[in-house]
């Protein structure tokens, strides 16, 4: 926050105070990607593809079987929903983060460094993908269609928690794009392994943590916190008993799982500037 | 054009991908990342369907998601842009006037690129699949033999099929779409995902009339002793009859291609 007041205080645009800088960072990325019309159409439609290659898994999964992990067809599309929609939100606000060994090995961040504004918060607002909204749009319709035809008991209880877990899942993976961004300082060319981070918890989150076995649950819940992202809320949701090993009542914490996420992300990004040496260009 | 030369180009294109080891480190363990979770899920829906499940048992289904995951690399089954970028540029210039045919060259180059990924991005996972779940695997030498000549097929048929895809770079400017595209049908039809036997029949009649299991589900269940003997060699033969197809459409369409070209300076 410090170094946020020190931008602010410097003002480098003249319009909007503290925030300016950046309101005129993303305006001109969604400018430009709105340029080409057609070609953002497209791009929207191959984001809307990705989600249903996913949720093409789960179809495919379903028609041999009716039940994986405790849930039927229906509660499956609902945790998915969930879970993607919140993947792909934090792929639209951070996602582009996972450059960053590209900026790294051709000594781009150099430019960032010189800037009066957090590293961080320029590379957030530099990229920001909207073709992204194509995969959210493919989730939200599966959230809505399960919400739909589960036999969910709409209390205020229920509404809260359909309210809450999408923020603080997308929170929480945000948070791990960032972890990931912040190990690239060291790594080369591991851009990949980031994937197995992101990605994967991903792909995890979009299955019942319940199918694991015990280390992957443990690791899926208290290391990388997926399950808080969609699984959890969802045995709430549909009033199931959650397995010995988690009581259904941690849905409710998935905010708790963001801020422990953010604490070691942001702890994770500031030990990867630091360790950054530049390229001396 | 001269065998010796496609054969220094096989040759360089496994050096180009083994110089960066730590790259193909990161790749293993990302490929054994997605395996374990997808083990998991293959044995969960195994599992959930009493045991058996299109003839997978709960380790079949397991040797499935490794086995699949080894393959990632070497079949190349997601997208790369090298010959898109190299029409958009203009660089295709210069291998139309190498003498070596641009299709021979480009396919040497990628068979080079996955026999050097075979083993460090195919091995971890299968070493930590071994470990973790187990793998089904037959006792034979022969399903070994001919599932290698069957890798190569596989190789053949994806390098084909994105070479052929590549070439609409030559009416199309922005090719992201239509990679997409590929990428999307490629990769749920090649048994990438799911096993192509667990499709529900009406996708399992539209997987059949593609390249697209010739590319990892043939290979596998070669391997795996899944088909043997005469069926074994049915398999092998549609992979054949793919990757000779799939060529000589690409070699077409860059005849076609290559007549509208314009390449500025010199």
């Amino acid at each position: 926050m410090a170094d946020l007041s020190a931008a602010g205080s410097r003002r480098p645009t003249a319009a909007g105070g503290l925030l300016g800088p950046y309101r005129a960072l993303v305006s001109s990325r969604l400018r430009s990607q709105l340029a080409y019309r057609r070609s953002f159409a497209l791009d929207v439609l191959g984001s809307f593809g990705v989600g249903l290659i996913e949720f093409a898994e789960v179809y495919v999964i379903f028609s041999s079987i009716s039940v994986l992990g405790g849930l039927d067809f229906a509660g499956l599309a609902l945790l998915f929903g969930l879970a993607s929609l919140s993947f792909s939100l934090a792929d639209l606000l951070v996602g582009h983060i996972d450059r960053i060994p590209t900026y790294l090995r051709t000594g781009t961040l150099d430019a960032f460094l010189l800037r009066p504004l957090p590293v961080l918060a320029q590379l957030v607002t530099s990229d920001i993908q909207l073709r992204r909204l194509g995969r959210s749009a493919l989730a939200l319709g599966v959230l809505v269609v399960a919400l739909v035809v589960n036999p969910i008991d709409f209390t205020p209880a229920v509404i809260t928690l359909l309210l809450i877990t999408p923020i603080a899942g997308t929170a929480i993976f945000c948070g791990l794009f960032v972890v990931a961004a912040g190990i690239q300082f060291w790594l080369i060319e591991g851009s990949e392994m980031a994937n197995a981070f992101t990605y994967g918890s991903n792909y995890a989150a979009t299955f019942p943590t319940s199918i694991f076995s015990l280390p992957m649950r443990v690791l899926f819940t208290f290391v990388v916190p997926a399950a808080f992202t969609a699984y959890l809320p969802t045995l709430l949701i549909l009033g199931l008993p959650g397995p010995a090993w988690t009581p259904a009542w941690w849905g409710w914490l998935t905010p708790l799982a963001a801020l422990a996420v953010w604490g070691v992300a942001l702890l994770a990004w500031r030990a990867g500037l630091r360790h950054y040496t530049g390229a001396g260009s | 054009m001269s065998v010796a030369a496609l054969a220094v180009l096989t040759q360089t294109g496994w050096k180009r991908w083994s110089a960066y080891r730590s790259a193909a480190l990161a790749g293993a363990v990302t490929n054994t990342v997605f395996g374990l979770i997808k083990a998991a899920i293959t044995m969960g829906a195994v599992g959930a369907a009493g045991g058996t499940l299109a003839g997978y048992g709960a380790i079949e289904g397991a040797t499935y998601a490794w086995l699949a995951q080894a393959l990632i690399a070497p079949v190349n089954v997601f997208w790369s842009n090298d010959l898109v970028d190299r029409i958009r540029s203009g660089d295709i210039a210069v291998d139309l006037s190498r003498p070596v045919d641009p299709q021979l060259a480009y396919l040497c180059a990628d068979l080079g690129r996955a026999a050097f990924s075979l083993v460090p991005r195919g091995a971890p996972p299968l070493l930590v699949g071994a470990l973790v779940t187990g793998l089904a695997l037959p006792g034979q030498l022969l399903p070994y033999v001919l599932g290698m000549v069957s890798v190569v097929l596989a190789v053949v048929v994806s390098f084909a099929c994105r070479w052929l895809v590549s070439l609409a770079a030559f009416w199309l400017i922005e090719m992201r779409g239509a990679a997409t595209l590929y990428l999307m049908t490629s990769n749920i039809l090649c048994g990438l995902v799911v096993p192509v036997h667990w499709f529900p029949g009406w996708m399992a009649a539209v997987a059949a009339a593609t390249p697209f299991p010739s590319m990892l589900q043939a290979p596998i269940d070669v391997i795996m002793g899944r088909v043997t003997g005469v069926d074994a060699l049915g398999v092998v033969g549609v992979q054949i009859a793919w990757a000779a197809g799939v060529l000589l459409a690409g070699r077409l369409v860059w005849t076609l291609g290559t007549r509208k070209l314009v390449v500025q300076g010199g």
